[in-house]
């Protein structure tokens, strides 16, 4: 590890100004940030945590049960919250998936996003679940969904000095769950995840929405997929259709864990699956 | 060894010695050793494959402030000065140094080229991207077959192939060849009504143990140089480092901390022999620890291999000629496990009619160590599938054409031995009648497989000390590193003999000063070997507690009977006192007794193994679910069941993951891609149901109490009991390994 200089302010107003320096770096669960620096990959000159910051974790539900998620809230916890595992159970079940129970504790879901990976397990959920993204600077504060957050691997919309403060969660969906295609029960990272939410009157998709992370440069959603659900009924032949067009919403790449080939089938195959499990809750 | 024996410590199942230590955290491994004015130590490596080392110029690094030495291969004696004095020898230790500290080339990516010692770790790792090498990057060989071409670049100019005790003009990366053969085996072939011949290629896999390497070492201005360090044997560390370092046996100290972990791959030496030069150079100790992308990198996993396999047999079911060619892969030197693979391969069966060929061939990858009964895993992945599939052409049960063909004691096994009193068939007995092979398996993609194994085990050297306690416990001395619970295995041996519980005897790991030698942990060697030592050190203590006893009562020794843990006269007097209280009187009858017992046992006796695996196959993932596995094995005698269950049960977790996922993915420059635990996946507990075991008891005659070996047999049937399972569920015969996911979908056709 790169010897660094470490900070730990105690407002979002001195986080940022800090945070706005070159090779600057926040530390939040530290779970992805310290074994990159031990790697080599990460070699920051300033570490600024946000653990003293007052008023970042925390999960709130309002009375139309929308739900807002502190950025510094714990994976552990998103994942064991009534509430989220209520309405909005894939952002509960991606949660989940974070490698283990130790590590969890320490990950943060901001951390998780922030960190932009396409394969966060946390973004498929956040993405059906309509999240938007509250972010503040020294100079003020914004609002962006999701969807626009992410601008390539590692990347985001973030200008330097901006901190991703909180996940609002505006309503809740019916049902919704996530796959995560990987070898291993846990510790492992998604070879591909899927997530599926539906809103429904009786036997008719109202509402679709289709998430799918580690098949495109960003977490997408799978908006043909999507339109091809809303207003009908499932059946076998539209759950093969819209596992079609999920797959061809996907820019998936080859890698050491799977190629873009098997990466595709499996987008399909997933949204088959996940979508009728969503109907199932719904 | 007919009569059933009646036994009060063996076959119990007492709570482990070092127990409480390691479940509470207290027990040291290396990395926990702490010496006043350490340095700590980094070993720079090669990033690439293949390489001529051009210069190397540690000048930056040695100005950086913290740094305190470095060394470089220069550092080592020069192989080249030894001719004179080894003669061939002189290769084997090139090639050893050169393992250790790349002195002309680099041969894989992350070989040692240089080592730095400074104030503390960031500083030497800080200092290591401050050495300049300059390499001459040459083009890598990474494949067995690949390299096994005529005019594949050559990793050893001077390597010329031994074949069958010739050895050729022209260099090559085909290190030796070895054959096996027994009786005819075209005219085995033409007698078959069937014969079913495929190629299998299997992945490159590490042991995977949970403690990367580690060491410290000190380096006295008298000369002496003590070494702590997590090793499968202290004494070979020893050996190793005497070799390498041209330093005197008597000079050097290993003193064994706890391991986490071993599997064959903590055998060789890597960074000992380092840490004990930056000592020398320093003259402070010197800490070196590896982390994972080292341990995966710089150490030896085991080989990849290319293996054809031929089988013929009659209708009736009955094995006529088997044929293998086993290619694998040492890596960048030569000593790939390509002999215990042949030996093994049909091991299980008589067939009259065997032939053989292995090949150790040098690639661009770390130089291969023991893992688990090297070379039997890869070569019964072959054999098994193809007896699988001639059981099914020939519609015969596949435990039962195991039965017809199963190997017995008189038997010759085609590298040459004759099986003495053995239990393989018993093994495929006890298979046979488990309910799990008389549970239903009807359901879609569901499958069930079957496959045996047999691993030849060993004998060597061991030692053991006794020390008799005043309280009539014992002090038990021995130094076989403990990896899978052997302390109480081996102590569970004096005491039953000495007719105390096995808690009144307390085992001690000790340094080499303190015990006399002892071969390596390794083998499945130790409950036997070790165990036997102990055996013989406890009679030892018998016999002068004899003595004593008939020196207090005034009689003769014969007139001394000892059983139950008491000694009573037999003749005239009305004597008796129990082990304890004549421990008591030890001072007043002439002082301490201290027994010991050394052996080198040539009758190990061979372990065999029969599992049935249930798995589900998603034919729309690729993924494979373990839904129910069983496995027999013929333990000879169980010492401590528990630890004998945990083996097997380790063993076959460890096939597994081999079976199902784990490999080192290469790209084309020759970097490993997966260098982690993240990307290189072992199973977890999760991911597997419970490993039932079933252990069977045929005394080998070779042990006093008729124990076998049992930790390697295990890892051999899975990967060819799962590839069993997948055909049974979904028709496709699979011949690679891992079965990962993708390939499965590929060989089923849906990619």
């Amino acid at each position: 590890m790169k010897s660094f200089e470490f900070f730990e302010p105690t407002t979002l107003a001195e986080a940022s100004r800090m945070f706005t320096q070159e090779h600057a770096q926040l530390l939040a669960g530290g779970t992805d940030l310290i074994i990159g620096m031990k790697a080599y990959t990460e070699t920051p000159q300033a570490v600024i945590s946000l653990q003293k910051i007052p008023g970042l974790a925390g999960i709130a539900t309002d009375a139309d049960n929308g739900i807002t998620i502190g950025a510094m809230t714990k994976a552990r916890e998103v994942e064991l919250s009534e509430d989220i595992q209520q309405h909005h159970t894939a952002l509960a079940e991606g949660a989940a998936e974070i490698g283990s129970i130790q590590i969890r504790n320490l990950a943060t879901i901001g951390g998780n996003i922030a960190h932009a990976s396409p394969a966060a397990d946390t973004v498929a959920g956040l993405l059906v679940a309509d999240a938007q993204v509250d972010i503040a600077s020294a100079g003020g504060e914004r609002t962006v969904p999701i969807e626009a957050l992410f601008t390539g691997p590692g990347q985001t919309v973030l200008a330097p000095g901006e901190i991703i403060t909180a996940f609002r969660l505006p309503r809740a969906t019916a049902g919704s769950h996530y796959i995560k295609h990987k070898i291993r029960e846990v510790m492992d990272l998604a070879f591909i995840g899927v997530a599926a939410a539906v809103d429904m009157d009786d036997a008719t998709i109202t509402d679709a929405r289709i998430g799918l992370a580690a098949v495109a440069p960003t977490p997408i959603r799978a908006i043909e997929a999507e339109n091809l659900l809303k207003g009908n009924s499932l059946s076998d032949v539209l759950l093969a259709e819209a596992g079609e067009a999920a797959a061809a919403a996907c820019s998936p790449i080859s890698d050491l864990r799977c190629s873009a080939e098997h990466r595709r089938q499996m987008v399909d195959v997933l949204t088959r699956r996940t979508v009728q499990e969503a109907v199932a809750r719904a | 060894m007919s009569e059933k024996k009646e036994y009060k410590v063996i076959g119990t199942r007492p709570i482990r010695h070092d127990g409480v230590d390691k479940v509470t955290g207290r027990a040291l491994y290396g990395a926990d050793f702490q010496i006043a004015g350490l340095l700590h130590g980094r070993v720079l490596r090669s990033p690439h494959a293949h390489a001529r080392i051009v210069s190397i110029d540690t000048s930056r690094a040695e100005a950086y402030p913290g740094v305190k030495g470095i060394v470089t291969a220069q550092d080592l004696p020069d192989p080249a000065d030894k001719v004179a004095d080894l003669g061939e020898g002189a290769v084997n230790l090139k090639y050893l140094c050169d393992n250790i500290l790349a002195r002309d080339k680099v041969l894989y990516k992350g070989h040692a080229v240089a080592a730095v010692a400074a104030t503390s770790p960031h500083i030497a790792e800080e200092a290591c991207t401050l050495i300049d090498v300059a390499y001459e990057v040459l083009p890598p060989v990474l494949e067995v077959r690949q390299a096994m071409e005529p005019d594949a670049p050559l990793l050893h100019e001077n390597l010329k192939t031994t074949s069958l005790g010739e050895t050729a003009d022209e260099p090559s990366n085909v290190a030796s060849h070895l054959q096996y053969k027994k009786g005819a085996p075209e005219k085995g072939f033409a007698e078959a009504d069937v014969v079913i011949e495929r190629e299998f290629v299997t992945g490159t896999v590490h042991q995977g143990y949970i403690e990367p390497h580690n060491a410290t070492a000190l380096y006295n201005p008298d000369g002496h140089l003590t070494i702590w360090c997590s090793t499968q044997g202290a004494f070979t560390v020893r050996e190793q480092v005497a070799e390498i370092l041209q330093y005197p046996i008597s000079k050097i100290k290993v003193v064994p901390m706890e391991i986490g972990g071993g599997f064959g791959g903590k055998i060789s030496v890597y960074i000992k022999p380092v840490a004990a030069l930056l000592a020398m150079k320093t003259g402070k100790p010197v800490k070196v620890l590896m982390n994972r992308t080292d341990v995966f990198e710089g150490t030896g996993p085991t080989p990849a291999s290319y293996i054809r396999v031929k089988m013929g047999a009659t209708k009736a079911g009955k094995v006529t000629a088997a044929e293998a060619y086993l290619a694998f892969e040492a890596g960048a030197y030569p000593g790939s496990p390509v002999g215990p693979g042949a030996m093994c391969i049909f091991a299980p069966y008589n067939i009259e009619n065997v032939l053989i060929d292995g090949y150790d061939v040098v690639v661009n990858k770390p130089k291969t160590a023991p893992y688990r009964a090297p070379g039997a895993t890869n070569a019964a992945f072959g054999s098994e599938t193809i007896l699988d599939e001639l059981a099914e052409r020939l519609e015969i049960d596949p435990l039962e054409i195991r039965l017809m063909n199963g190997a017995k004691e008189g038997d010759r096994r085609a590298d040459g031995p004759i099986y003495p009193r053995i239990g393989y068939i018993e093994t495929v007995e006890a298979a046979k009648q488990h309910p799990h092979y008389a549970a239903p398996n009807g359901k879609k993609h569901h499958g069930r497989g079957v496959a045996s194994g047999f691993w030849f085990n060993i004998g060597l050297e061991s030692s053991v000390t006794i020390n008799v306690n005043v309280d009539g416990t014992i002090n038990l001395v021995e130094g076989s590193t403990d990896i899978g619970g052997t302390r109480a295995s081996i102590a569970m041996q004096a005491a039953e003999v000495l007719g105390i519980p096995a808690e009144s005897v307390n085992p001690s790991v000790v340094d080499t000063n303190s015990v006399g030698y002892t071969a390596v942990t390794g083998g499945s060697r130790t409950t036997y070997a070790t165990g036997y030592a102990a055996y013989e050190a406890a009679q030892d203590v018998k016999r002068q507690m004899i003595a004593r006893a008939a020196k207090l009562w005034e009689v003769d020794e014969a007139n001394v009977q000892f059983a139950d843990g008491e000694f009573s006269c037999i003749n005239g007097k009305e004597e008796q006192i129990s082990f304890r209280d004549l421990c008591a009187r030890l001072g007043e009858t002439g002082g301490p007794v201290v027994g010991s017992g050394t052996v080198n046992p040539g009758g190990a006796g061979g372990a065999f193994a029969t599992h049935v695996v249930d798995v589900e196959v998603d034919e729309e993932t690729g993924k494979v679910e373990i839904l129910r596995y069983t496995a027999t094995q013929d333990a000879g005698k169980a010492i401590h069941p528990s630890y004998v269950e945990g083996q097997i049960q380790g063993g076959v977790v460890q096939g597994i993951g081999w079976a199902l996922n784990e490999e080192y993915i290469y790209d084309a420059e020759g970097t490993m891609t997966n260098a982690s635990f993240l990307d290189y996946r072992m199973p977890t507990c999760l991911d597997l149901p419970m490993i039932d075991t079933v252990i069977v008891e045929v005394p080998n005659p070779g042990h006093p109490y008729g124990v076998r070996g049992v930790g390697e047999v295990p890892i051999i049937p899975p990967p060819a009991a799962i590839a069993n399972a997948i055909y049974d569920a979904v028709g496709i015969r699979m011949t690679e390994l891992p079965m990962s996911p993708e390939r499965l979908l590929k060989a089923i056709g849906t990619i």
